[in-house]
């Protein structure tokens, strides 16, 4: 591994996949408690529309996705907040939308054509030093804004109708935590694909779910386990020439049944002190 | 309505004609009530009779189609921070990351509040709070690792620690058993001396000890008072039902002290 990191590409790639590890560890804390998923997949999978628009028409690259997956973003989260039962299909809708406009768009701009692949599974060995930074600027003010509210999304994301009588802005801080989610999603499916974006924004959160005792641990807890599955995926990738993305995503599936695993044959001591003390 | 009780003083709830109804379909018709100052007033009904729209009303989180809501003789809304809610346990996550204090503390936002100055002082309201439902021993417990009881009595603490004057709770012993809920009830008996209680039950054994009035909600309301509770102890269940109401059952070996609602009038 030592002697991987001579090459810049390495390096580049160890660190932007350590960057999306601590930005999908927060992001993905917020989402699995929140239990909104599914909503995620659909803000990552919308978000090619916006790639389809950009080669069409030609608008700036970023912008255009970013625009896009924000629109995307706000009618789910409006959806969701006003019609929940019905949430999830809307949710399915839009994504299979998004997808196919993309995709047709793309099919009717002549020259070249961005490969879906690449936006599956991302380029992490070609990261330029310029999406390092913006990644860090944007990790920097995802860590700011959870740290400003973070009471506030506590008590939202706990219990939403007693956060609404004790008067935190429940609608507003749902569209900004939907907003920061659709931010993060464009920017690290960029670097890392987007498959491995799902990954890392709900493996480590829900392994950390069953032991941190406050939201802030699972925070840094899935942040820690996203670096950790990074490092060893990108080493086994590295070590047997296999795709990056794909390898931290086996790293952490494997890690996830081993814990699945261990859960289930060793009983919960927790659970069993609780139920000897009498009430 | 007989006003024998000397606690009770000022209506802290003051309701007048108030219609509510869902995606156009009527929930609340015509409600009128007024909750005094001291009462420990249990709403009860069949489901889907309008028991928790009306306490959501109460708390504001509802707006009335017609009619005017008044709480502390205020507009539900804007008091709503002032108001100890105790939500339905099963809407809640209990996988949460979160110990029984941090819950507790969430009782402590307020509107605007965003830094805390006195985190110590919240810290110590908290437990202070804790300690006086009796859960000191369980403040660093994860909120899933509590038994059913644990865990409201755990969201009264939250409820209690900014000192309201109202309760309001929502079907507060689903999920906890029988001996739970005595000792439930004679927790909020004990509370109902400094503060005055609205519990939404479906539940009889509330309205047999524990409480001073029973509203009946099923699209309308109406009102008992306490004398007129315990006024017909001897007689018979009587569910306490006109043609629309709760059709309630009351099933017993004996050697329970009944209460019994008089017919409504209508």
């Amino acid at each position: 591994m030592v002697e991987a990191l001579q090459f810049e590409f390495m390096r580049n790639a160890m660190a932007a996949g350590l960057l999306a590890s601590v930005i999908c560890g927060i992001m993905g804390t917020l989402v699995v408690v929140n239990r909104i998923v599914f909503l995620s997949g659909g803000i990552a999978h919308a978000a090619y529309g916006g790639i389809g628009m950009a080669f069409y028409f030609g608008w700036p690259y970023l912008a255009s996705t970013l625009g896009f997956s924000l629109g995307a973003a706000m009618v789910m989260a409006a959806v969701t907040l006003n019609a929940k039962h019905r949430a999830d299909t809307i949710i399915g809708v839009i994504w299979a939308l998004g997808m196919a406009c993309g995709i047709i768009l793309i099919d009717l701009s002549p020259g070249y054509n961005v490969d879906l692949m690449s936006y599956l599974f991302g380029s992490i060995l070609t990261v330029p030093d310029a999406d390092l930074w913006i990644m860090v600027a944007m990790g920097l003010f995802i860590v700011g804004l959870v740290a400003v509210y973070y009471k506030d999304l506590l008590a939202l994301s706990y219990d939403e109708e007693f956060a609404r009588i004790r008067g935190v802005p429940v609608t507003a801080l749902y569209f900004l935590l939907i907003g920061m989610l659709a931010v993060t999603v464009v920017m690290v499916i960029q670097v890392v694909g987007l498959i491995l974006v799902i990954a890392l924004l709900t493996i480590p959160p829900f392994i950390m779910e069953k032991y941190a005792r406050s939201m802030l641990q699972m925070m840094i807890g899935s942040s820690v386990l996203g670096v950790l599955f990074t490092i060893v995926g990108l080493w086994i990738s590295y070590a047997f020439d296999l795709t990056s993305g794909a390898s931290i995503i086996m790293v952490a599936g494997i890690f996830f049944f081993l814990n699945l695993l261990v859960e289930r044959l060793i009983p919960d001591r927790r659970k069993s002190a609780t139920s000897l003390i009498p009430e | 309505m007989h006003l024998n009780d000397i606690e009770m003083c000022d209506p802290i709830i003051q309701i007048a004609d108030l219609d509510f109804a869902y995606h156009g379909q009527s929930v609340l018709q015509d409600v009128n009530l007024e909750v005094l100052e001291g009462d420990f007033i249990a709403m009860i009904g069949p489901n889907g009779g309008g028991k928790t729209t009306l306490l959501k009303l109460m708390l504001g989180l509802l707006k009335p189609d017609r009619g005017r809501i008044r709480v502390m003789g205020k507009p539900a809304t804007s008091v709503s921070h002032h108001i100890g809610y105790v939500p339905q346990d099963v809407h809640i996550n209990r996988r949460f990351p979160i110990t029984a204090l941090d819950v507790v503390l969430m009782g402590k936002l307020a509107p605007g509040k965003r830094w805390s100055k006195n985190a110590e002082q919240d810290r110590r309201d908290a437990l202070e709070a804790l300690d006086r439902i009796d859960m000191a021993d369980y403040t660093h417990r994860r909120i899933g690792e509590l038994s059913g009881g644990q865990r409201q009595r755990v969201f009264i603490a939250r409820a209690l620690v900014t000192r309201p004057r109202l309760l309001l709770l929502d079907e507060p012993t689903a999920s906890i058993d029988s001996k739970g809920q005595t000792d439930f009830y004679l927790l909020l008996k004990r509370l109902n001396r400094e503060v005055t209680i609205v519990v939404v039950s479906h539940d009889l054994l509330v309205i047999s000890t524990y409480v001073k009035s029973v509203a009946c909600v099923n699209r309308r309301l109406h009102y008992h008072h306490q004398a007129e509770i315990t006024g017909d102890m001897l007689e018979t269940m009587y569910p306490c039902t006109v043609e629309e109401a709760c059709p309630v059952e009351l099933v017993t070996h004996g050697h329970l002290p009944h209460r019994v609602l008089k017919h409504h009038k209508e």
